[in-house]
């Protein structure tokens, strides 16, 4: 009864992929054609509405189109981070490292980006940050023209006043 | 029983590849139309459901996004379905059955075009452990349908090719069509097979587009124009997933639909969502049409074809002669899957 003894098929290999060119739109291709130029953008849909950046083409909230564009940063302000101290393959900078919400100003809704240059345990909300752009021939339309955030040594931003504004 | 009609239609204008704008940025403009078409604000709907799909995208949960061109803010009562339009449009019906809405905005999106082969990305809808490692893509196992069609139903290649010049002059009236003109049998015969016994006239071009339609109940939809499209019957069956058990020359599950919807007697249009000719050709076969029907005025799927958005633009194709009193009786159809595998038919009628 060779069938009978034959061992059940429990694991099958079957790889597939498939490949995209992906779309960034007009509103975000704005934002890294600025970047580019160690310039950085956002817009917004209407004179008293949020400004969004990166842009999307659309303000989330009322789903018109952002027409109007705003520029932001490159300074802005530490409102929420996380350390991270777990390393993981592939890993591009040593532990321990922060990562941060950084609201650039005139934005109204903060980046993620890599925070440099400071010592994690000294980093906070509110604290003044500014881009360290890469090397100029290395500049291009992607984010990665941010090498990352340190701080400005300015004074730090109000929390209460971050928090009126719903930005924390 | 709640009366529900189709009271606005709006889409994006169908093109090969839209290389500046996303998903988004397609879809927010035929949103903002659909709803002013009406004059109703955001704050008049009360459902919103859409269709599309990650695989198109080539991202998780792009549909989140695609509410990005809606605005779900004050917050909003939500669904989504990972197919074709045409079923988000089922679940408002349903939902507007219950008598708990009376207004509804379905809408779909989709860029065909991302994906370096769409005919691969199809392949990942089969079963993954005994078809997809074979990596069967969509258009072969169109031509086997179409084989099969030519060898057992007596239809002939030309009757094919004579879909594709009907649709695609139909097209030549339609300014959101990506393909249109004259085209003779004679000519899409001449052609070299894609795979035989498809020529490229018998395939779908590949397209990037957005549509949506308004849904309202009862004195709602009267009080909103002056011809709704009621849906007067809609329903959808599904057939196996496995190729081979199903019977690919003929469409049962769309001859079942079509009954459960009461799809008989005249109708003035009928929109079919056949991507392949030969397709239109089974569902002809399976709805009985009769022969004063104007199948597919606006060029069907073969003039312009954005998966998980073509299936809707039936719907709204159809109802769209109706609100504009050009037809009184439409009949919409809409597929998903390999080879006809899911079918719903929608009988729409002016009064």
């Amino acid at each position: 009864m060779a069938e009978a003894e034959a061992a059940a098929v429990d694991m099958i290999l079957c790889p597939s992929s498939v490949s995209y060119d992906y779309t960034c739109g007009e509103a975000a291709t704005r934002f890294l054609v600025e970047v580019e130029k160690k310039r950085m953008v956002g817009q917004k849909a209407g004179a008293g509405a949020l400004v969004y950046t990166p842009p999307r083409g659309t303000d989330p909230a009322s789903g018109l189109p952002t027409d109007i564009e705003v520029e932001v940063g490159p300074r802005g302000t530490v409102t929420t981070f996380c350390v991270v101290n777990i390393p993981f393959a592939g890993q591009a900078v040593e532990c321990p490292y922060v990562q941060a919400h950084i609201l650039l100003d005139g934005a109204d809704i903060p980046i993620f980006h890599l925070l440099q240059e400071v010592d994690a345990a000294d980093v906070h909300a509110g604290m003044r940050v500014e881009p360290v752009w890469v090397p100029d021939d290395e500049m291009g339309p992607t984010m990665e023209s941010i090498a990352h955030f340190r701080p400005t040594g300015e004074p730090d931003v109000d929390l209460d006043e971050l928090r009126r504004d719903n930005h924390i | 029983m709640v009366d529900v009609a189709v009271v606005s239609f709006a889409q994006a204008p169908n093109v090969r590849r839209d290389y500046d704008r996303n998903e988004v940025e397609i879809l927010s403009p035929v949103l903002i139309d659909v709803r002013n078409k009406v004059g109703l604000e955001k704050s008049d709907i009360d459902f919103v459901c859409s269709g599309s799909s990650d695989y198109l995208a080539g991202m998780p949960f792009s549909f989140v996004g695609g509410l990005d061109g809606y605005g779900a803010w004050p917050p909003i009562s939500e669904s989504h379905v990972e197919m074709d339009g045409a079923w988000a449009l089922y679940e408002a019906w349903v939902k507007l059955l219950t008598g708990e809405i009376e207004t509804a905005l379905v809408y779909a999106f989709g860029k065909s075009s991302l994906a370096d082969d769409i005919t691969a990305v199809l392949t990942l809808q089969q079963d993954p452990y005994l078809v997809a490692p074979l990596w069967p893509d969509a258009v072969s196992l169109a031509a086997l349908q179409a084989r099969a069609v030519l060898d057992s139903t007596g239809h002939t290649a030309e009757e094919m090719a004579a879909v594709a010049v009907r649709d695609r002059a139909n097209a030549k009236g339609n300014p959101n069509a990506q393909v249109s003109g004259d085209f003779s049998v004679e000519a899409i015969m001449a052609e070299p097979y894609v795979v035989s016994p498809l020529h490229k006239s018998d395939c779908p071009p590949i397209s990037d587009g957005a549509c949506a339609v308004i849904l309202a109940a009862g004195d709602r939809a009267r009080d909103l124009v002056e011809h709704p499209a009621w849906i007067r019957g809609i329903d959808h069956r599904v057939e196996p997933h496995q190729l081979g058990v199903r019977d690919l020359t003929v469409s049962e599950s769309t001859r079942i639909a079509a009954e459960k919807a009461s799809a008989s007697g005249a109708f003035d249009v009928a929109e079919l969502h056949a991507p392949f000719t030969h397709q239109s050709l089974i569902l002809e076969d399976a709805l009985d049409l009769g022969p004063d029907v104007t199948i597919n005025p606006s060029g069907g799927a073969l003039a312009a074809n954005p998966i998980m958005v073509a299936g809707l633009t039936r719907i709204g194709e159809a109802a769209q002669r109706i609100l504009d009193a050009s037809a009184g009786r439409a009949l919409a159809h809409a597929t998903s899957g390999a080879c006809l595998q899911q079918n719903m038919v929608c009988v729409l009628e002016g009064s």
